[in-house]
């Protein structure tokens, strides 16, 4: 099978960078060291490579609509323009399809930007859901656009050293928020836990935004190091924090799903129907050892599953995300099984870092 | 950085050096740490646990993932190196003189049957193809 390439690929291995097979893409998983990397975003700035997402344009006289009876969370949050909201986007059963993220526009435009792995279904989903119940809508995959995120506490300063056009329209965007600039779509918006912004532009420019980037001192982040990032911040990954065979509330994104208002959406009367049993937590591991995704977590109450793990960079411990059963406490110390030992770790309340400090 | 000629190597990228007594000392290759990455835990066997060659015996793990290190030949484990506990990074930045843990071979011919330089070279080359 071919590998996928974003348009960065040749400026990823004249950067020295490790290339893996990615769910289909040639991707960097580091240039070096994926632990000095995660450092450099979590204490000054790095870019990562996100071309392989995917933008989607949603067009069209009832946009917020649709979006408010397609989405989990509630559209309606959105009032002001360029404001971003952080969805599941769920199946009728409550399964999990997709999580992502809208901007509101202008009442004919929400940006929808989806996960890789997911595009084709999430855009084949929304396109059936549009036939069904809203065919006046335009739904485009912007396949001419690249994405890079720019992340670290001095990132926003790096990005406007490159494109001082675009400073007077973002340095007022507060946290989730994004400004159409024309040729560049900046939204202050990210996967690290850091500040920073996330720039949509055309395709034929991203190489030398990418080489501008690091001619002004960013460096280029592996995929390796975005996984240590999101996960210290506590951010899910589809296809191992959740699927389409969960739903969100056992996910950790019961946050994220408004169940409150009238409103009805797209697997609200499975949510509503089927309480959920188990829930995401935090566990920190007291024990030598790494958690890692698929380990069994045993509990007072039962089984669980690390979905996610790692060794914190921050923390200098190894933590993970496990859905666990709804009885275990914050503070409960729980088992995990690595090869054929037992070892000890503590329930915690995530996120792990953030802003580049530690929480736990 | 070139794969010492005076350690003995296993297909599986271990090196082995051997000391004048006779023991074997028993760490990872360059090739090995650089697929795995930024190293965070290792499990070394304890002194006195008697092994087959070929068994698992240490586990190395990085940032990004776990690899099991296997008995370079028959023999009984006389030494763990503790100085990975606290840092494990240093079989990134010095993987010939970050070794795991020492043995006792049963048989030093088993030993000099392992892979040289050349021939372990050999082995890295065809799994890059």
């Amino acid at each position: 099978m071919t590998l996928k390439t974003t348009p960065l690929n040749a400026a990823h291995r004249a950067m020295g960078a490790k290339m893996v097979d990615f769910g289909g893409w040639d991707m960097p998983v580091n240039y070096g060291s994926q632990i000095d990397e995660h450092h450099q975003v979590r204490n000054d700035v790095g870019m990562f490579d996100v071309c392989h997402m995917r933008v989607v344009d949603a067009k069209g006289d009832g946009v917020r609509a649709f979006l408010r009876y397609l989405l989990a969370n509630n559209a309606d949050k959105l009032a002001a323009s360029g404001r971003a909201l952080y969805s599941a986007m769920l199946r009728p059963d409550g399964g999990v399809i997709d999580d992502l993220i809208i901007y509101f526009m202008t009442e004919q435009w929400f940006r929808i930007v989806v996960n890789a792995g997911t595009a084709d279904k999430d855009i084949a989903w929304m396109k059936e859901q549009a036939a069904n119940i809203a065919p006046q809508l335009t739904i485009t995959s912007r396949d001419d656009l690249a994405m890079v995120a720019v992340q670290g506490p001095n990132a926003r300063t790096k990005v406007w050293e490159v494109l001082p056009q675009t400073k007077a329209a973002t340095e007022h965007l507060i946290n989730f928020q994004a400004a159409d600039c024309g040729e560049y779509f900046v939204a202050r918006t990210g996967y690290t836990g850091e500040d920073g912004f996330e720039v949509m532009l055309p395709k034929e420019k991203v190489e030398k935004f990418w080489y501008d980037l690091n001619k002004v001192g960013v460096k280029p982040i592996g995929l390796g190091a975005r996984d240590t990032l999101r996960l210290e911040a506590g951010m899910n990954l589809y296809g191992q924090d959740m699927d389409e065979t969960v739903g969100p509330l056992e996910s950790g994104l019961g946050w994220t799903v408004d169940l409150k208002s009238q409103r009805d959406f797209i697997g609200k009367a499975a949510l509503l129907a089927n309480p959920p049993t188990k829930k995401l937590a935090g566990l920190v591991l007291l024990d030598r050892g790494v958690l890692r995704g698929h380990q069994k977590v045993k509990t007072a109450h039962g089984d669980g599953e690390i979905t996610s793990g790692t060794f914190s960079p921050t923390l200098e411990k190894s933590i993970a995300l496990a859905r666990i059963p709804n009885e275990v406490q914050l503070g409960d110390t729980v088992q995990v099984e690595i090869r054929d030992k037992l070892l000890n770790a503590k329930v915690v309340k995530y996120p792990f870092a953030r802003n580049g400090k530690g929480l736990i | 950085m070139s794969n010492p000629g005076n350690l003995k190597y296993t297909a599986s990228h271990e090196w082995v050096k051997t000391e004048a007594d006779g023991s074997i000392t028993v760490g990872i290759t360059q090739h090995a740490q650089e697929l795995l990455g930024d190293m965070v835990f290792v499990e070394a066997p304890a002194a006195g646990r008697k092994l087959k060659a070929k068994e698992e015996c240490a586990v190395v793990e990085s940032v990004k993932a776990a690899a099991d290190v296997y008995a370079p030949v028959s023999g009984t484990v006389t030494a763990a190196n503790g100085a990975l506990d606290s840092a494990p990074e240093q079989i990134n930045s010095d993987p010939y003189g970050a070794w795991i843990f020492k043995m006792k071979p049963d048989n030093a011919a088993d030993v000099a049957a392992l892979l040289d330089a050349a021939a372990y070279q050999a082995v890295v080359d065809s799994e890059a193809h």
